[in-house]
């Protein structure tokens, strides 16, 4: 069984849920345009995948095999609307601005693999350990896409501005191509290059 | 344990996952729905505030001081069938988009380059009197179709009602940098000074391509946004419509009508 540290630290780089198994794509796609987004993204992300990996794994000995998906489903989707429902109540700017994408995390498939993957063979305690450290891993990276994409199309980090804007005077004048979804798929391309490079057991073997 | 495949354990393990899971979702909604309707509704007063001038774009208030500075406007339900004000409408809480969509509490429009179908039967506007009840300030909602979304907004009239004192989107969906420059303070601020209706009361304001001239030279006419020119042909008509009959249009002639009259409002 995987020590705790392990399933912490594991999904950061080794075995991130983006970048290596690329997985919850579209979302890091959708709320990375502002570093706010990302970080109250990554924070529910984080806090959905620990709980439902806790409850799923509190019950994973009583599931029938036939429903275990659809069990699995019913408790991340209530968790996810906690989440949107709390958002709403207590960062009404913010849950705005990510719209549907708070709802769509029951879609997000690290959500359930993760689930299925390992707190249905694994105890509570160490499948939240693993949901935190996969919640990281994914929120690791939009972080990362996050500080680029603000800074380079807006000019702002975390609102606040970073670069002499040309509109305003200054010299920087920003790129419209990182406000828009491509953006994120170039830089998501990039981290995952720079990370195979760096650990290069990564790397795919190549199709015979 | 082999009577984990029996139907019927399977059928109770189920329900009792949906009660558990459902008792936790309502109690979640129930408790915090108190504190979500008062976002909501601060939000609304925030957006007033800006497109009546009393609130700058980025700045951030605390809810007392939002409070404190919406004070003096009035929320007014008005029937846009007739134009008339309704004081029997429960303005609390009313969702005019809601509204729009369902055909009791609706009409059709006729086809409008807005791209409005249909017109909610109330509208609620702010109105901002002084000391003596004459009208300061009159903020309209409005919305239509730009290139991508529907753009929702409010838009300032000053005691003349004609005069724009303030014009503010708070939702969109257009292209960042482009269309989305809609809720730019730079070109909001193009706005304060122009005039909505000709010399007959006709609306009359646009949005053209290039530049317009100061207010004072050229009243009805605002730059249109660079590189976007279907959200500034949208700004325009939605202004067109909301300002014509099927809009405020007679409830601004009856205002002008009291005004003449000499009754204040």
């Amino acid at each position: 069984m995987a020590a705790p540290r392990d399933a912490l630290i594991d999904p950061l780089f080794n075995n991130n849920p983006i970048a290596l198994q690329v997985l919850g794509i579209c979302s890091a796609l959708a709320v990375t345009t502002k570093m706010e987004t990302s970080v109250v993204m990554a924070v529910a992300v984080v806090f959905v995948i620990a709980f439902s990996n806790l409850f799923v794994s509190t019950i994973r000995s009583m599931i029938p095999g036939s429903v275990r998906i659809i069990v699995q489903l019913t408790i991340i989707a209530s968790l996810v609307i906690v989440v949107d429902q709390f958002l709403k109540a207590y960062l009404f700017d913010v849950s705005r601005q990510l719209s549907v994408f708070v709802g769509l995390i029951i879609t997000n498939c690290i959500v359930m693999g993760r689930a299925e993957a390992f707190a249905m063979q694994n105890p509570p305690g160490i499948s939240f350990v693993d949901g935190v450290g996969n919640g990281l891993g994914y929120g690791l990276i939009l972080l990362v896409v996050g500080a680029f994409r603000e800074t380079l199309g807006s000019g702002t980090f975390f609102g606040r501005p970073v670069v002499a804007l040309a509109s305003e005077g200054g010299w920087y004048t920003p790129n419209g191509l990182m406000v828009l979804a491509p953006s994120a798929f170039f830089l998501i391309g990039l981290l995952v290059w720079a990370l195979r490079t760096w650990k290069p057991s990564q790397v795919e073997k190549a199709e015979a | 344990m082999p009577q984990r495949n029996y139907a019927t354990y399977t059928i109770a393990f189920s329900a009792a996952v949906c009660v558990v899971c459902a008792v936790f979702v309502a109690g979640a909604a129930v408790t915090l729905r108190d504190r979500q309707t008062a976002n909501a509704e601060l939000d609304r007063k925030k957006n007033v505030l800006r497109a009546a001038g009393a609130m700058g774009e980025t700045e951030v208030l605390a809810a007392g001081e939002v409070e404190r500075r919406f004070a003096s406007f009035q929320g007014v339900a008005i029937d846009l069938r007739t134009g008339q004000e309704d004081p029997s409408f429960d303005i609390t809480g009313y969702d005019m988009r809601r509204a729009g969509g369902d055909p009791a509490t609706s009409r059709v429009a006729p086809g409008n380059p807005a791209q409005i179908t249909r017109v909610p039967n109330h509208a609620v506007v702010y109105r901002q009197v002084d000391a003596e009840g004459r009208l300061q300030l009159l903020v309209l909602p409005i919305q239509g179709a730009g290139l991508w979304s529907t753009m929702y907004g409010f838009l300032a009239l000053g005691p003349d009602l004609k005069t724009v004192r303030g014009l503010t989107f708070y939702q969109h969906g257009e292209t960042p940098g482009l269309g989305g420059e809609v809720d730019n303070p730079r070109w909001k601020a193009l706005w304060p000074g122009r005039e909505v209706f000709d010399e007959e009361g006709r609306p009359a304001i646009e949005v053209i391509r290039g530049d317009a001239g100061p207010p004072e030279a050229d009243p009805h006419r605002v730059d249109g946004l660079a590189g976007a020119t279907i959200t500034s042909r949208g700004v325009g008509a939605m202004l067109q419509f909301w300002l014509g009959e099927y809009g405020f249009g007679p409830y601004l002639d009856q205002l002008k009508k009291e005004g003449a009259n000499g009754r204040t409002a």
